[in-house]
């Protein structure tokens, strides 16, 4: 499909996951310099020149597991550490979220609209470093340059591109469910009413023309929705008003991120297709893939500075309670390097990756509040 | 007025394309048999006249070079004089089947050559005229394949220059005779359509600006042309002239799906699909059209939409991330 859908892809899920890191940083009372810090250090990782210039190259999209992959390397980019259940949620309502942004987009290209809005949001986190910053609006810039020509054409590829990337993915995700914006079995409202797509106009017309394309009769019908015509269209300049709410932040800290996790084992048979194939990630991939995080440039935590973990839960049996639950179908397998026969794109992944691994901490008898009076002590 | 009827259940959900539901009347044994493509695999139905399923089959699109599986565009029934063929378009190529899908008798890998980095590489739009089956490509070209009237010796005869930009669809008609030449319209990303009359050579005969929008798709029947595009209007030109005739503001979203015989179906990502009907008025000889029947599917991106019988008394949808063949017929 579209070989100019992974930057968008990459930026808008990146910017739901600061969402929703944010608000579990607040919710779970992390002193405000660390969050911000943590905050800091995954959006420098995030927009750093390199790795920008990777996913900007025009390539194919990486599967599921390969994107998740990515996304564990820049949830750990901080001295925050996530367990494998809240990763799992972490994802499940990153894309569930960006899932419904694409879907309800009134024109395609309106995605690029939705991406701005999480960069402006994204802005915000950063707003007391210039450096950072800089870096976000040079993202801007590239944004710009790369897709503000497309024409509609090309943005419905794009669009077609990222729905059969999030196709059969119904996960019921609380925030949406109370909000009446998704259904019970997983599947989101479509409303039949609202603002048209800029450039759309309000159904119910029937005009004639004749042989001099002269109009000779104009007819009304009833269409079955209740429409109005957009007010105005976004910006896409880099400060605007977008006019589209899709993208900008819809948690806080009273709206606790929660989700079923059932609702999508309709069609195993297809869901399974990715699983079957004979290599789970052809060689190519983990090429690209080696690249890609290659550019991370993830820098070690050093000196003193603690490292915590952030809990997706409420509590931590809850979180453990979600682990051993998961239905099956849902399991995201983060890529076993080690099962590649390749041994040179092994060995170079594993280098690039090896500093880190993404430790299953210790499940403590102590309850939330004392991990986080310890971790205060250490301070 | 049209009621609900039994849904037929896929293996696989719909992909978010458009003209994702292909359908072959076979009135004669009572059967029908549907298409749709799922991703990377497109599956074939066939079901008895209640929607009871019958039989079903996947195919692949055939690999090649990539980190991804090939992509499937478009599944299509070709009606030729002598045979039926169903073609399978991909981001690798064309294949062609026997009509169930059981035998691949040609394949045809797409060439990227002049494609630029940035550029999807693909083939969309299927229609057969005569014993042709034309196909289009990402490049704007229009393939014409030459079909023998048995076996699988098909031969690429043509390739028409007409677009720039991406085809999207086709659709043809048997030639009405001496003075209605135009029998085929192609239509692309960028809204344009090229009408052609068939031949050993194909001929240009005239094209339709487009306006800044795709036109998903196109139809063809008895000299009138009905395109449906991405702001959501459908438009009615005289093939022949190219003239516009009628403008309707039908959809909210982009339109993803047309059929046309002898009622007009409208299907767009809106959930609603709408059923006009068209007339030549009696005075000027122009068309005419009147708006039948609406139908919103609650919460589907319908992705395709097809009537299932010559009279157009039912239809059947499919809708992205939908596991079934919506159907519907008249009261």
């Amino acid at each position: 499909m579209s070989v100019r859908t992974l930057p968008l892809l990459f930026l808008n899920l990146g910017g739901e996951m600061l969402y929703i890191l944010d608000q579990r940083l607040r919710a779970q009372n992390i002193p405000g310099d660390k969050a911000r810090k943590v905050l800091n250090d995954i959006i420098s990782t995030m927009f750093n020149r390199k790795f920008m210039e990777e996913l900007f190259k025009p390539q194919e999209l990486y599967s599921k597991k390969a994107l998740r992959t990515v996304y564990d390397r820049l949830a750990h980019a901080s001295i925050m550490r996530l367990n494998q259940a809240s990763m799992d949620k972490l994802y499940d309502l990153m894309t569930m979220a960006f899932k419904y942004q694409v879907l309800l987009c009134p024109r395609p290209k309106d995605v690029l609209l939705v991406t701005f809005n999480h960069l402006d949001a994204i802005k915000g986190f950063i707003r007391d470093s210039p450096t950072i910053l800089h870096q976000v609006d040079e993202t801007f810039q590239q944004l710009t340059e790369i897709y503000g020509g497309l024409s509609a054409g090309e943005f419905q590829l794009i669009r077609q591109t990222l729905l059969i990337f999030f196709q059969d993915l119904h996960i019921r995700v609380s925030i949406f469910l109370k909000d009446k914006v998704q259904n019970s079995n997983g599947r989101f409202v479509l409303p039949v009413s609202g603002p048209l797509p800029w450039g759309t106009k309000v159904p119910g017309l029937i005009r004639t023309f004749n042989n001099k394309g002269e109009e000779v009769r104009k007819v009304e019908f009833k269409h079955g929705g209740s429409y109005v015509a957009a007010p105005k269209e976004g910006s896409f300049e880099l400060y605007g008003d977008r006019v589209l709410k899709l993208g900008t932040n819809m948690y806080s800290v009273n709206r606790p991120v929660e989700t079923h996790m059932s609702g999508a084992s309709e069609n195993l048979a297809a869901q399974t297709q990715e699983s079957i194939a004979p290599n789970p990630l052809a060689k190519e991939e983990l090429n690209l893939l080696a690249r890609l995080i290659g550019g991370m440039e993830i820098k070690k935590p050093s000196g003193p500075e603690p490292g915590f973990r952030l809990n997706l839960f409420t509590t931590d049996e809850e979180e453990e309670q979600a682990a051993l639950t998961r239905p099956e179908e849902l399991f995201y397998e983060v890529i076993n390097i080690q099962a590649t026969q390749d041994q040179q794109t092994n060995e170079e992944l594993a280098r690039i990756m090896g500093e880190f691994e993404i430790l299953d901490q210790p499940r403590r008898s102590a309850s939330k509040g004392d991990d986080l009076l310890a971790m205060m002590d250490e301070l | 007025m049209f009621r609900r009827e039994r849904s037929i259940p896929l293996r696989g959900s719909a992909a978010a394309l458009c003209n994702n539901l292909s359908v072959l009347q076979l009135p004669g044994r009572n059967l029908t048999h549907f298409g749709v493509v799922h991703g990377p695999s497109a599956q074939l139905l066939s079901a008895a006249p209640e929607g009871v399923p019958l039989a079903q089959r996947q195919l692949q699109a055939k690999e090649g070079a990539g980190v991804s599986p090939p992509l499937i565009t478009q599944v299509h029934w070709c009606v030729l004089p002598f045979r039926v063929l169903l073609v399978l378009t991909s981001h690798r190529g064309i294949q062609m089947y026997e009509s169930d899908g059981s035998v691949m008798v040609y394949w045809h890998a797409l060439d990227a050559g002049d494609a630029s980095l940035v550029q999807a590489v693909f083939a969309r739009g299927i229609a057969s005229s005569g014993h042709f089956i034309c196909v289009g490509m990402w490049s704007g070209r229009v393939l014409v394949f030459d079909i023998p009237a048995k076996g699988p010796n098909i031969v690429l005869s043509e390739e028409l220059a007409g677009h720039q930009t991406p085809v999207t669809d086709i659709a043809t008609e048997p030639a009405q005779g001496q003075d209605c030449v135009a029998d085929m319209v192609t239509a692309d990303d960028s809204g344009l359509l090229c009408v052609w009359q068939s031949g050993p050579e194909f001929k240009l005969l005239t094209r339709i600006p487009g306006f800044g929008v795709p036109c998903p798709s196109v139809q063809l029947w008895q000299g009138t042309i009905a395109a449906g595009y991405g702001n959501g209007q459908v438009r009615l030109y005289e093939a022949s002239t190219g003239t516009l005739h009628v403008q309707i503001d039908a959809h909210a979203r982009a339109i993803c799906a047309l059929d046309l015989a002898p009622e007009l179906l409208s299907a767009a990502e809106d959930t609603f699909v709408h059923i006009w009907k068209l007339s030549r008025s009696p005075e000027g000889g122009y068309i005419e059209v009147e708006h039948c029947h609406g139908e919103c599917v609650p919460d589907t991106q319908v992705c395709g939409a097809r009537f299932c019988d010559p009279a157009g008394s039912s239809f059947a949808v499919t809708g992205y991330d939908l596991a079934e063949i919506l159907r519907f017929s008249s009261m």
